[in-house]
C-alpha cells in the first residue's frame, strides 16, 4: 500500500489546482520568520522536489524557477540564488524520477537527500563567489530535516489521489 | 536544453543584481505585492512571542523595572544638562564662527524579524518609504549603532547590521580619538582593519563614530575592543571588537534622519593624496 511503483494500489490522477496550491502553502512556509535558527526545512525545495519526483510532466524547471524569484525576493536574498538552485532542483529530481519511485520510501528519501544538498551547495557556491560570509555547517541541517520530511510529505500530498479500498472482484482496476 | 536557458537565465540575474544593482525596481514591486501575505506568516511567530512575554516571571520583570530606573537616573544627570550644553556649544560656535550641527530628528521603528537569508546579517523594520526612511539612514538603538538602511519598501525597510561581512562604518577611539574604519567580520564580531601593528588600541577601549562618512552623526557608540593580535609578520594589527549595541537581539531601534552630503572635494585633493603617499613611503624608511 505504498505508494510505490512497486506497491500494487494504484493513485487517480492528480489534480492541477492542488499542485498549485501545495506548491503556494509550501511558499507561505517558507516566509515565516524563523530567523537564523538551523535546520528548518526547505519547505518549497521539499514539495516542489517531491511534484517533480511524482509529476516531472506538470511541474519541472519553469515552475522551479518562478518559486526561486519569489523565494529570492522574499528572503532578501540575491536576486537568482534560489532560481538557479532550484532549476537544478527540479532537473535532477525529474531526471531521477522513474529511479527513485521504484525504492521504498525510506529509500527515497536517501536518494533526495543529496539533491537537497546539492541545492544548498549550489547556493553557497553562487554567495560565496559574490563575497558573502560562511553561514556556518549547521546551515546543512535543513537539507537533513527534509529528507526526514519526505516520508510523511509523501502520504500527505497523497492523500487526494488514493482510490477507495473496496475492491470490485469484476474490476479489479 | 531547457536547463542550459533557465541556469543562464538565473546566473545573469545573479550577476545583474550582484554587480550592477539593476533589479530593484523588480523586487520593490514583488515585495510590496508579497507584503500581506508577508504579515500574515508573520502571525505565528509573533504570537509565540507574545505568548512567551505573558509568561515572563514577576521577579524578572521588576528586576528589569529597577534595571530600567537606576539607567534612567545615571542618565538624567546628563540628560538635564545637556539642553544647557547644546545652547552654549551653539553660542560658542558662533563665536568661533563654525558652522552650526544641523539638529537631527528620530523615528522610532519596531524591528519585525530577522532575514531568512542565511549569508549575511539584515533585518527588518516596520517603517518604509511611506513613513519618510530612506537608504542611508543610519540605525540606532539604546547604547549604540545598530547598522544602516540599505533597501526601503513602502512599508518596510531592510537594515543591514553592522556585524555583516559587507558593512564598514568610519571610527574613533575615544580615548585617543585615533580614527580607523571598523567592517563587521560575520558570526557577530567586527573587526578594526588597516591599523599599524604597533597603534595605540588597548582592549576595552570603547570605539564611536567620526562621521568622517557623512552618514552616522560623530559620538555615537558603536563597539568595544575585545583582544588585539599584534603579529610582526603581518603589516597591520587584528583588532576584534563586539558591538556594544543590542545588534542580533530585537525590539525598537531608532531610525536617525539622514545627515546633508558633506561638501564636494576641493580640487586640489589629488596632491593631497600624493603628499599622503610621499608620507607614508617615509615613514617606512624610518623603521
Amino acid at each position: 500500500m505504498e505508494p510505490t511503483h512497486s506497491s500494487r494500489r494504484i493513485l487517480l490522477p492528480v489534480r492541477n489546482w492542488f499542485i498549485v496550491a501545495t506548491l503556494f502553502l509550501a511558499l507561505l512556509l517558507n516566509l515565516i520568520p524563523f530567523g537564523r535558527l538551523p535546520g528548518i526545512p526547505d519547505w518549497v525545495a521539499l514539495v516542489l522536489a517531491f511534484w517533480c519526483v511524482h509529476q516531472p510532466l506538470k511541474v519541472g524547471m519553469s515552475a522551479a524557477f518562478v518559486l526561486g524569484l519569489a523565494m529570492d525576493v522574499a528572503n532578501a536574498s540575491v536576486m537568482g540564488q534560489h532560481a538557479l538552485a532550484y532549476v537544478l532542483l527540479a532537473f535532477v529530481a525529474a531526471g531521477l524520477s522513474r529511479r527513485v519511485l521504484w525504492f521504498p520510501l525510506a529509500q527515497q528519501a536517501l536518494h533526495v537527500l543529496p539533491m537537497f544538498l546539492g541545492m544548498q551547495v549550489a547556493m553557497l557556491a553562487a554567495r560565496l563567489l559574490g563575497g558573502a560570509e560562511f553561514p556556518g555547517i549547521l546551515w546543512f541541517l535543513s537539507s537533513f530535516s527534509a529528507a526526514l520530511l519526505w516520508h510523511p510529505v509523501t502520504y500527505l500530498l497523497l492523500i487526494p489521489q488514493f482510490s477507495p479500498e473496496d475492491k470490485d472482484v469484476h474490476r479489479p482496476i | 536544453m531547457r536547463l542550459v536557458f533557465f541556469v543562464s537565465l538565473s546566473v545573469v540575474l545573479l550577476v545583474a543584481d550582484l554587480r550592477f544593482h539593476t533589479l530593484e525596481w523588480a523586487r520593490l514591486a514583488v515585495a510590496t505585492l508579497a507584503w500581506p501575505l508577508q504579515r500574515i506568516t508573520g502571525m505565528p511567530i509573533d504570537a509565540a512571542g507574545d505568548f512567551g512575554a505573558y509568561l515572563t516571571r514577576q521577579s524578572r520583570l521588576l528586576q528589569e523595572n529597577e534595571e530600567l530606573r537606576r539607567r534612567q537616573l545615571d542618565t538624567a544627570n546628563l540628560l538635564l544638562r545637556q539642553q544647557h550644553l547644546e545652547q552654549e556649544n551653539i553660542r560658542l560656535r558662533a563665536l568661533l564662527d563654525m558652522r552650526a550641527r544641523l539638529p537631527v530628528e528620530g523615528r522610532i521603528a519596531e524591528i519585525l524579524y530577522a532575514a531568512r537569508d542565511p549569508f549575511s546579517r539584515r533585518v527588518i523594520i516596520d517603517k518604509g518609504t511611506q513613513h519618510g526612511i530612506s537608504a542611508g539612514q543610519a540605525v540606532v538603538d539604546d547604547v549604540g549603532v545598530i547598522g544602516q538602511v540599505v533597501r526601503v519598501f513602502p512599508l518596510t525597510a531592510e537594515v543591514l547590521l553592522l556585524t555583516d561581512k559587507e558593512q564598514a562604518i568610519p571610527v574613533e577611539v575615544q580615548r585617543n580619538g585615533l580614527r580607523a574604519v571598523l567592517a563587521g567580520a560575520g558570526s557577530g564580531m567586527m573587526e578594526l582593519r588597516f591599523l599599524a601593528a604597533n597603534a595605540e588600541v588597548k582592549a576595552g577601549d570603547i570605539l564611536m563614530t567620526s562621521g568622517l562618512d557623512g552618514v552616522y552623526l560623530p559620538g555615537l557608540p558603536v563597539a568595544k575592543v575585545v583582544n588585539i593580535d599584534r603579529d610582526n609578520s603581518y603589516a597591520f594589527a587584528r583588532i576584534t571588537c563586539v558591538p556594544l549595541a543590542g545588534v542580533e537581539r530585537h525590539g525598537l531601534a531608532l531610525v536617525l534622519g539622514a545627515r546633508k552630503a558633506l561638501p564636494p572635494q576641493p580640487d586640489d585633493a589629488p596632491s593631497l593624496s600624493a603628499q599622503a603617499g610621499r608620507g607614508k613611503r617615509i615613514k617606512k624608511k624610518a623603521r
